[in-house]
């Protein structure tokens, strides 16, 4: 059983790892081609230009790099938001969906056009299948092209070079990186079981004599984008615990390594975009250490039996059951759980209210760090602010001018990414303040108790993270919690990708060093030693307060 | 404004590739290579009526058939979801007390977990290879059928979900029913 439970996850933390070097490779080659003039990406950057238009003629500067940005979200936005608004005219609908609320559109719109995927709605019940595929998928895709046009940006940026162009960057991120993976993986999950058809919901009657409805869809194509572009929205309500979304344990395994391929991926093309492949690697390194320790303790907490059942006659020799499903063995439910929150996925494959109190904090501290891998594109793009305050942090100590590679770090960009990474704590802690002491929050709970906190501390944790997942038996779709958590998903998907830019374009404003001797060595274990420091004091310590009150209080009062 | 207008050509085009285009491409596959999966692995009687899904538990309560586990939202094909309980809450207890009742459990022969706790989405079809087992007296009792060839018919029909990476064997509730029917 233990050593079942170790080559598990060994194998599939591990076997992506090695699988993301060679896709870094590719992602480098993509979406940021040495000459992009000549050859393959010559005939590429023609058909971009074509698309696009004229703006695709020349770089742009940080500040009209971000107004692309926007520009193009903002018509991610509004499109979706009408196909979702006029599904109930719209084609593709064989069950005759109805219109939807209007703060839960708005919830749903902001929520997939800034890559979170928190869902107030259950699919299968509430949306056509247009609205999934034309609204949803797209989003998927293009939100995650997004996060890695940033990072793309970003990192040529800190390599001293134009940062590029937008809207040739966003369809290299889509059509060369995420359509083509998707499309593997979305045969995988078809080879695996996962229904791929546009009929209607399918009527049985059951041996029993009994009507059964069974909603079935174009689910092959939305998981595997789901998963792939750290989006997490599923295509039915209980997302991937379901088993037209994911029916076997080897789907099961397909849909995890799909979840944190492109995050590891990222950090891998970050470093040979700025041509430092060993820096690369001990970032990487310092952030398969966190999921390494969440993942252990995930494992080890679900292996305690469910406690409401302690002084019955059930078996007691198998871990918490509740919420989990049989075919993915013990420990696919706690893997999941970690590696869809250390990643800013927010797909489950077991219901993570019902996980066991300690566990359940496991996925919490990852969105409160949210960049141990983190999202696609994005999670690097985090990192990097830790890197800035580490390195500030750093340079204070040994009483040296702060670097990072040859730039001299002040104290404007430190402010900047302060403010980026407390703005995190700040929705998060404000929001749950205000729904804990409101019925707008007490009202909605499932469970009673330290558990009930729980249940709000983790939906403002997931919304601000731009992770999705939810301790779903929170009544959430009020409109309290859809504004609320609308408007929080937006500002911190973009707060965390404006200032980054704005620091890369403080920084290459200015004269670059040469590193030398005297400077830290962004290379070695000193360095990510403080890394990770600075991500336990900031990203970590801010929450404690609030954990004790949520699981750690339930795990004391309840598990003896 | 010009930003506006290059976003929304590449909406539109996006929309076409990865949306049509990918969409359509994944099904023209999957009817290729997986027919059967692809529309949700319908199950029909000799009459063309269908009978449910392999993959979706459905309801059963009558003592001839292995009943599945609970489900929180009473096998709603259309509208799936978990109980969301804290395992730790009183109503996790109740449903568990009910389900004691309802097998007969006692401290010298307990109910297996699966069978008093509701899984993610409410539909697994599975239960443990035990679990199947836990009820052969009962199904055997009510069809006339001797134990042993009930319990033969589970054990052919239990298999190991992940290989070498899992240890409990599982079985499919629906065709294991199926089975019994045909014997």
């Amino acid at each position: 059983m233990l050593t079942q439970s170790i080559l598990f996850v060994v194998l599939i933390v591990g076997g992506t790892a090695l699988l993301s070097w060679p896709l870094g490779l590719y992602m480098k080659w993509a979406m940021d081609p040495s000459d992009p003039s000549s050859g393959i990406a010559g005939w590429k950057n023609r058909a971009f230009r074509v698309v696009g238009g004229p703006l695709t003629a020349q770089d742009q500067n940080w500040k009209r790099y971000m107004l692309a940005m926007l520009a193009f979200n903002v018509v991610m936005f509004v499109v979706t938001y009408g196909f979702l608004a006029l599904q109930q005219y719209l084609p593709l609908n064989p069950d005759g969906k109805e219109a939807l609320e209007g703060s839960l559109i708005f919830n749903t719109a902001a929520s997939f056009t800034s890559n979170t995927n928190l869902q107030h709605y259950s699919g299968e019940v509430s949306l056509s299948y247009l609205s999934q595929l034309g609204g949803l998928m797209w989003l998927q895709f293009v939100s995650a092209a997004t996060g890695i046009t940033a990072l793309v940006a970003l990192a040529r940026g800190l390599a001293g070079r134009p940062l590029g162009n937008f809207f040739v960057d966003i369809q290299r991120a889509a059509f060369l990186v995420l359509l083509p993976v998707a499309f593997v993986f979305a045969i995988l999950l078809v080879l695996g079981g996962v229904p791929m058809t546009f009929s209607g919901s399918a009527i049985a009657t059951t041996l029993e004599g009994v009507q059964q409805t069974i909603a079935r869809g174009p689910v092959a194509a939305f998981v595997s984008i789901k998963q792939l572009g750290t989006n997490g929205g599923g295509f039915f309500g209980p997302n991937s615990t379901h088993p037209l979304e994911n029916p076997s344990f080897w789907t099961n395994i397909i849909e995890m390594i799909a979840i944190i391929l492109i995050p590891m991926a990222c950090v891998w093309m970050f470093g040979r975009v700025i041509g430092r492949i060993r820096h690369a690697g001990v970032i990487f390194a310092v952030m398969l250490a966190f999921i390494a320790i969440k993942i252990t303790g995930a494992v080890y907490f679900e292996t305690a039996p469910t406690q409401a059942f302690a002084n019955l006659p059930i078996e007691q020799t198998v871990g918490n059951l509740e919420g989990k499903e049989m075919r993915f063995g013990p420990t696919g439910g706690p893997l999941w759980s970690v590696l869809t929150t250390s990643t800013s996925n927010g797909s489950v494959g077991s219901m993570h209210d019902s996980l066991n109190p300690m566990t359940g904090l496991m996925p919490m501290v990852g969105m409160w760090l949210n960049a141990t891998f983190g999202g696609v594109g994005v999670g690097m793009i985090n990192m990097f602010l830790y890197i800035i305050v580490g390195v500030f942090i750093a340079g204070m100590m040994i009483g040296r001018t702060p670097e990072y590679l040859g730039w001299r770090v002040e104290a404007r960009e430190v402010k900047f990414a302060l403010f980026a990474l407390l703005a995190h704590g700040l929705f998060i802690l404000g929001g749950t303040a205000i729904f804990a002491a409101t019925a707008w929050g007490a009202d909605t709970l499932n469970n009673a108790g330290p558990h009930g906190f729980s249940e709000i501390l983790y939906e403002f944790s997931s919304a601000s993270a731009n992770n999705g997942s939810g301790f779903e038996g929170l009544g959430d779709n009020t409109v309290p919690w859809n504004l609320a958590t609308g408007i929080v998903m937006l500002l911190a998907r973009f707060i965390p990708i404006i200032l980054p830019l704005a620091i890369v374009g403080s920084l290459s404003a200015k004269r670059r060093s040469t590193e030398s001797s005297g400077t830290l060595s962004v290379e070695g274990g000193v360095f990510a030693t403080m890394l990770a420091a600075t991500i336990i004091v900031i990203g970590a310590l801010t929450f404690f307060p609030a954990a004790t009150l949520g699981p750690i209080a339930e795990h004391v009062i309840t598990m003896n | 404004m010009q930003s506006l207008l290059a976003s929304i050509r590449i909406a539109a085009v996006t929309m076409l590739i990865c949306v049509a285009g990918y969409a359509t491409a994944v099904w023209a596959v999957a009817r290729a290579i997986a027919p059967a999966t692809a529309y949700a692995s319908l199950i029909t009687s000799q009459d063309g009526t269908i009978i449910g899904s392999r993959q979706i538990a459905q309801a059963f309560t009558r003592p001839e058939y292995f009943w599945p586990r609970p489900s929180a939202v009473d096998y709603d094909g259309a509208g799936a979801g978990g109980s969301n309980w804290s395992p730790t809450s009183s109503d996790v207890a109740d449903r568990g007390r009910e389900m004691v009742e309802r097998y007969g459990a006692t401290s010298e022969n307990p109910l297996p977990a699966e069978l008093a706790a509701a899984s993610g989405a409410g539909l697994d079809p599975h239960i443990s290879e035990a679990g199947a087992l836990y009820q052969v007296a009962r199904v055997a009792e009510a069809r006339g059928l001797d134990q042993s060839r009930v319990g033969a018919l589970v054990r052919n029909a239990a298999f190991s979900p992940g290989g070498f990476l899992t240890q409990d064997r599982i079985v499919n509730v629906l065709e294991l029913n199926l089975a019994l029917d045909r014997l």
